[in-house]
């Protein structure tokens, strides 16, 4: 009971801390990089979901990313562009709106393909692969090989996707100038709206029957089988969930940032948000949170400074927690907490009842 | 392929006459008589090995049955069969007149047939309360797991009561023994409340007194289910089988019950002769 007490009390701090100390204490610009960071702890949130909770390294969140980010991106640019050709095609040579391209002028269709576009894929994804069995690096491979072969496509297809500039240039966000510093202040505040709402969802997946199943397959998934539930659907169903997660993140980041283009989903950013997960803590959700944001304003600040030296010490980090704490900040500060309470809690017995704290010990 | 001689002839007259007895009995306690498992001309081949070579075997609602052998009698391939880890490449395992075989695992589990592992294979992460509750919710759909558990449903309390893990329920299933780690698979087993419990060498590697214990636990759980045991330990055979069939070699050498087999010189020969010298 106390532990949800506590969850709680920290979950209404980080809320405060983002609501009304952050935007009251930051520059514009900053508060600016903040939101940005918080669209890719959303993606990270459904990157702990699936790997963290449920085992599946997905080194392709990028693509999901990326599917909700161009779904935005091509609404944004066909509502500038107000039924002429989009800039970018008129460049590209293009004389006709591509088919692919028809539905997404309609705002309610676009926006519901930034979730239902990813989820579909996922599912299509999940239902070939994890049905055979698929499982562990293979799949970790697979989903990577698939964020390369999406970034091809998309710089490829410089006529249809605006190779590799990718989606850029909005003038209109919804009525609003999505460059003037109050859409931007907004923007903030829908995003932090977002995440808080995401993670609470997420945590009571995790609470609740399924997220107990789900733990299940992570560490068992062949005896999962034997008590009568389908692995595959359970990774499915997961792995759709935060494919949706990643989907809405790229959504929200286009007007945040003001574009979408492939070098923002491809193997790297995939990977590195993958490994702000694991040096946040992945087996919990508020460490695949904390992670995105800390390792982004690390990118950030470091490159300012030292460009360049960022990714070594990206890398040196990830082999630390990896080699000493495979469970991260958030493990890593449980561990501490968890000392301290025995150490206090085991001279409170010595004073009490001499013999009581062994009492613990499982009989035989 | 080729049935075992001593089998085939008998099989037919008597499955007329359960089929007899049972269109007579319909309705009366003696129904137990019915058959639940039939398992007829099976064959296992693991590159060009015949893991399995022609068995028949009929389990009956209400049985307790053991199957031993010696090692590489294709004891622990028969559960891998009936549950559909392995798959035959000849033969038939019917279940309350269900084909079982091409079956996936979990739906063989959905039919209502549990089953054990030989290395006991609990979640260690989720504490007993909640290893067993996943046992007893498999056959809610997917979205009625989305709710937090409220308390200890009634399947998961009997369950902790029957294997006596009341006491750890809250803690995690990775600070158990090994003895009460088969019990909490044991457990497990009851909460989905199969119609079949196979259980593969419920009492490897256990102590004198968790042997014991499992012996009372089986024969508790054998009142009212239908189980199968795998089991190499003769000791634990003798004090607590009744009907046993013996594997030789993927075929069956012998059933019957505890004394017959015993006596049989063929099983002293094979497998209780060997024993015995060993423990002279």
């Amino acid at each position: 009971m106390s532990e949800r007490v506590r969850g709680y009390a920290l979950f209404a701090t980080v809320a405060l801390l983002l609501l009304v100390v952050a935007p009251l204490a930051l520059p514009a610009f900053r508060l600016d990089e903040l939101a940005k960071y918080l669209c890719l702890a959303i993606a990270a949130l459904g990157i702990g979901l699936a790997w963290g909770q449920g085992g599946m390294l997905t080194l392709g969140q990028g693509v999901f990313f990326g599917l909700g980010g161009y779904a935005m991106g091509m609404y944004l640019k066909l509502h500038d562009a107000g039924g002429d050709l989009p800039d970018f095609m008129v460049w590209s040579g293009v004389e006709r709106l591509p088919a692919l391209w028809q539905p997404f002028g309609n705002p309610v269709v676009a926006l519901a393909a930034v979730v239902l576009v990813p989820v579909a894929v996922a599912v299509l994804l999940g239902a070939l692969v994890f049905r055979r069995r698929v499982r562990g690096a293979y799949f970790a491979i697979l989903s990577q090989a698939l964020a390369a072969a999406f970034v091809i496509l998309l710089v490829g297809q410089q006529g249809l996707t605006g190779g590799t500039n990718g989606l850029t240039n909005f003038y209109d966000f919804f009525g609003r100038d999505p460059e003037a510093e109050s859409t931007q202040r907004t923007m903030y505040f829908v995003v932090a709206g977002v995440l808080g709402v995401l993670y609470l969802l997420a945590r009571q997946l995790v609470g609740s029957r399924f997220g107990r199943l789900l733990v299940a397959v992570r560490d068992g998934e062949d005896r999962v089988r034997f008590l009568g539930y389908d692995p595959a659907l359970v990774k499915t169903v997961t792995f759709a969930i935060s494919a949706g997660m990643a989907g809405l993140a790229g959504a929200l980041f286009v007007p945040v940032v003001g574009i979408i283009s492939p070098s923002l989903l491809g193997v790297v950013p995939s990977l590195e948000l993958v490994v702000a997960v694991a040096v946040g803590g992945r087996y919990a959700l508020a460490g695949a949170i904390l992670g995105a944001v800390v390792m982004n304003y690390a990118k950030t600040s470091f490159s300012e400074e030292w460009a360049g030296g960022w990714l070594y010490l990206q890398g040196a980090l990830f082999i630390l927690v990896m080699t000493l704490a495979p469970k991260g900040a958030v493990g890593l500060y449980q561990q501490a907490r968890d000392a301290l309470a025995r150490r206090r809690g085991a001279s409170a017995a010595a004073v009490e009842k001499p013999g009581v704290a062994v009492k613990e010990e499982v009989p035989a | 392929m080729s049935e075992p001689p001593v089998r085939g002839a008998g099989r037919a007259e008597e499955r007329a006459e359960a089929a007899m007895s049972e269109a007579e009995t319909a309705g009366r306690a003696e129904a137990g008589a019915r058959e639940l498992l039939e398992i007829r001309g099976l064959q296992v081949v693991f590159d060009g090995f015949r893991a399995i070579d022609g068995v028949d075997l009929t389990v009956r609602q209400g049985e307790l049955r053991f199957l031993i052998g010696p090692n590489g009698a294709g004891k622990t391939t028969l559960i891998d069969v009936i549950t559909g880890l392995t798959r035959p490449s000849a033969g038939s395992v019917r279940f309350a007149g269900t084909e079982l075989v091409g079956r996936k695992e979990h739906r063989i589990v959905r039919l209502g047939i549990g089953r054990t592992f030989q290395t006991s294979v609990v979640f260690e992460e989720l504490t007993v309360v909640e290893n067993l509750d996943l046992a007893a919710t498999f056959r809610r759909p997917l979205w009625a797991l989305l709710r937090r558990r409220r308390g200890v449903s009634d399947t998961v309390a009997e369950a902790l009561e029957t294997v006596g893990l009341t006491d750890l329920a809250e803690r995690p299933a990775g600070v158990l023994s090994h003895g009460q780690r088969q019990w909490l698979e044991i457990g497990m087993l009851i909460a989905q409340r199969p119609r079949l419990l196979l259980l593969d060498e419920p009492v490897a590697g256990m102590s004198r007194q968790e042997r014991e214990r499992t012996g009372e636990l089986l024969t508790t759980i054998a009142e009212d289910h239908t189980v199968v045991v795998v089991e190499h330990d003769m000791e634990f055979l003798r004090r607590y089988a009744s009907q046993v069939t013996v594997l030789h070699e993927g075929r069956v050498l012998v059933e019957g019950d505890v004394a017959q087999v015993r006596a049989d010189p063929r099983v002293q020969e094979v497998y209780l002769g060997r024993t015995a010298e060993e423990a002279a």
